[in-house]
């Protein structure tokens, strides 16, 4: 029944990810339900766990549209995340691979609930991310291949995408840094009066950071419209949350600003917690929220992810709680789609990738003039040199 | 833009500075000059009404005297003593692109920001790719100072000789003498350039390079063993461009 696979390149079905709202785009499956906006209202697997406040309610309001562009999008982070893993092996990505799969679900529903003036900033497992603010596969495979069209022209690497236009702060390298530089975005946005706020990602590993609190405290005394978003995935590196937190109900650890738990496998809950969030950030200050999610690989890619965890827990978790799986059940069930549309949609999903894998592999690596580029907004004339100080020179401009 | 707050110690040691150097200077003082600290607070004061996404940190000292009840609460803060917090802070603001003063009591503390200094503000330029420049100033009183401790008396020059973001250290002892300044340094639009070392004193035979409170004591230093001597002002930009001119007053 459905008519798939239109005849559009790779780069611009890309896109058309992450856009739940033009609907119109996605004709490619059941024609009825890609267009059809009326409102279903879902409940959550669980039920939210407030912290010094009242849970917003289960029930969530979505549309067939954006439930189909969920699992799409979330199909197309997964397959990004793999396709990267086989790229690492094969050792055309070099360095740091922190993979997100299993997390998507974080991702989408944040994408769903705000605009692209919002602000995110994150850590170094910013794939998916990147993805969601309207970053392209090719860029991505690029950028972690360290190719020249890369989105930080692959100097930036697998830690550092950024997009400013969209708002996406980046990509950080150093564990819990990103806490006081997501309330600083947000004060900018509190003293521009533009009515935006900023989702700081962090880890349970980064949930012990002092750094945290410092800014909390003073996000707390500012009234700053900061969300800090707890991506507990059980594990900080090797050291699971028991061992590393004292107390690991990460949502109650703000103390004197409140808390929300969410289930970060249920993209639905996710997108709810987040517009809750959203509302009360701007009218209060910040808010805690704890996302409960899980990764299937390593920390990683360095990581097998084995020697601190069972493979029963994380074949557990891929049966039970997977988010793509969770969301394939459920237009199932509301009939939104039939098992072949998913499949459909899933194998296009593979091809576009793979597409672009195949273009960003043809990619040139960065100029070695790209050393000297962008080190200082103006660099005052000043000599540089290589080690040796003879072969490698330039003048900063 | 952000200020720690004030330890009692310090408090009453401005008082104490106050009553012998403050009052007795401010009565004094010779048209056409004006106290380092008074040279701190109009500048502050020129940028923020300049452009009006400037930010400052209020401090119980006279450097941003009035500066709080000219431009309010929204832009001159104060905050908790909390370094790597309010400096993170200051870095986001820069990022979406305000333009923070971020203030250090002294730059001893600022090795608690240290990370969000170089990692967050130094490098982002570049793993952005020009995307997001970090407009932003650090500043505070740094090196030698009268009877405080190891900890409270480090000079951090080296570490911080770089333009981007921009590290301004400043010499606490300083901030109640004054100096002798041209009438164009009134001007709201007056400005030095950076990376340039400023001639203070020619001299024929030995070069003296220097920095902040030293140069006073370089220039103390009439000739050198006979041999005249020049000074070099390197306050600008250490251990930067600086490098040219010191080479060409050691080849002349």
């Amino acid at each position: 029944m459905a008519v798939l696979a239109r005849s559009s390149s790779p780069s611009s079905l890309s896109k058309l990810l992450l856009r739940p709202h033009s609907f119109s785009s996605l004709r490619s499956f059941s024609s009825s339900a890609a267009d059809d906006q009326r409102v279903l209202t879902i409940e959550t697997s669980v039920p939210f766990t407030g912290h010094r406040i009242e849970p917003p309610s289960r029930a969530v309001d979505t549309t067939p549209a954006e439930i189909l562009s969920f699992f799409r999008d979330m199909a197309l982070m997964r397959r990004m995340e793999i396709a990267a893993d086989s790229l690492y092996k094969a050792k055309l990505i070099r360095g740091f691979c922190h993979l997100y799969d299993g997390q998507e679900a974080v991702a989408v529903g944040m994408e769903a609930a705000i605009t692209k003036r919002d602000g995110i900033i994150t850590s170094y497992r910013d794939h998916c991310t990147f993805l969601g603010r309207g970053g392209t596969l090719l860029e991505a495979f690029a950028e972690l291949m360290g190719r020249r069209d890369g989105c930080a022209k692959g100097k930036g690497g697998s830690m550092h995408f950024y997009r400013k236009e969209a708002s996406y702060y980046g990509g950080h390298g150093i564990v819990g840094a990103q806490i006081p530089l997501g309330c600083g975005v947000a004060f900018a946005q509190k003293y521009s009066k533009d009515g935006s706020v900023t989702f700081a990602l962090y880890g349970d590993g980064a949930a012990n950071q002092g750094q945290l609190f410092e800014a909390l405290n003073m996000a707390a005394l500012l009234d700053l419209p900061a969300i800090l978003v707890c991506e507990n995935n059980h594990y900080g590196m090797g050291t699971a949350e028991w061992r590393a937190a004292k107390s690991p109900a990460y949502y109650k650890r703000g103390d004197y600003v409140p808390g929300l738990k969410v289930d970060g496998m249920d993209v639905l809950a996710v997108k709810q917690a987040c517009i809750f969030a959203k509302e009360y950030a701007l009218a209060n200050g910040p808010i805690i929220l704890e996302m409960d999610t899980y990764r299937y690989h390593g920390h990683s890619m360095s990581d097998p992810g084995s020697t601190y965890r069972t493979r029963d827990e994380i074949s557990g978790v891929r049966q039970e709680r997977d988010p793509i799986e969770r969301v394939r059940k459920l237009i199932l069930s509301h009939e939104l789609a039939s098992a072949s549309e998913l499949k459909d949609i899933e194998k296009e999903v593979r091809k576009e990738v793979d597409d672009a894998v195949a273009q960003a592999k043809e990619c040139p690596m960065p100029d070695p003039s790209e050393l000297f580029s962008n080190v200082y907004v103006k660099g005052f004339g000043a000599e540089t040199f290589g080690p040796d100080r003879k072969e490698v020179r330039s003048v900063l401009p | 833009f952000f200020f720690l707050g004030p330890s009692i110690d310090r408090k009453m040691w401005g008082i104490a500075r106050r009553k012998n150097l403050g009052q007795a200077l401010q009565k004094v003082l010779p048209a056409g000059s004006m106290t380092v600290r008074e040279a701190l607070n109009s500048a502050l004061d020129e940028e923020m009404s300049a452009d009006h996404s400037f930010l400052d940190g209020l401090e119980s000292t006279r450097i941003s005297k009035g500066l709080l009840e000219k431009y309010g609460p929204d832009r001159v803060l104060d905050t908790p003593i909390t370094e790597a917090g309010f400096a993170g802070i200051g870095v986001g603001a820069a990022y979406y692109g305000l333009r923070p003063v971020v203030k250090f009591m002294i730059f001893n503390f600022s090795m608690q920001a240290i990370d969000h200094i170089i990692n967050s503000a130094a490098k982002s330029n570049c793993m952005s790719v020009g995307q997001i420049s970090v407009p932003i100033v650090f500043r505070g009183p740094n090196g030698a100072n009268a009877g405080v401790d190891v900890q409270h008396s480090q000079c951090y020059a080296a570490w911080y000789a770089h333009p981007d973001p921009v590290v301004f250290l400043e010499n606490e002892l300083l901030y109640g003498e004054s100096f002798p300044i041209s009438a164009e340094v009134f001007d709201s639009s007056f400005c030095l350039p950076i990376g340039k070392a400023k001639i203070e004193r020619e001299g024929k035979y030995v070069t003296i390079t220097s920095f902040s409170k030293m140069v006073g004591h370089a220039l103390q230093v009439d000739t050198f063993k006979g041999i005249s001597a020049e000074v070099d002002d390197i306050v600008r930009a250490v251990k930067r461009a600086c490098y040219r001119s010191i080479l060409m007053a050691a080849t002349t």
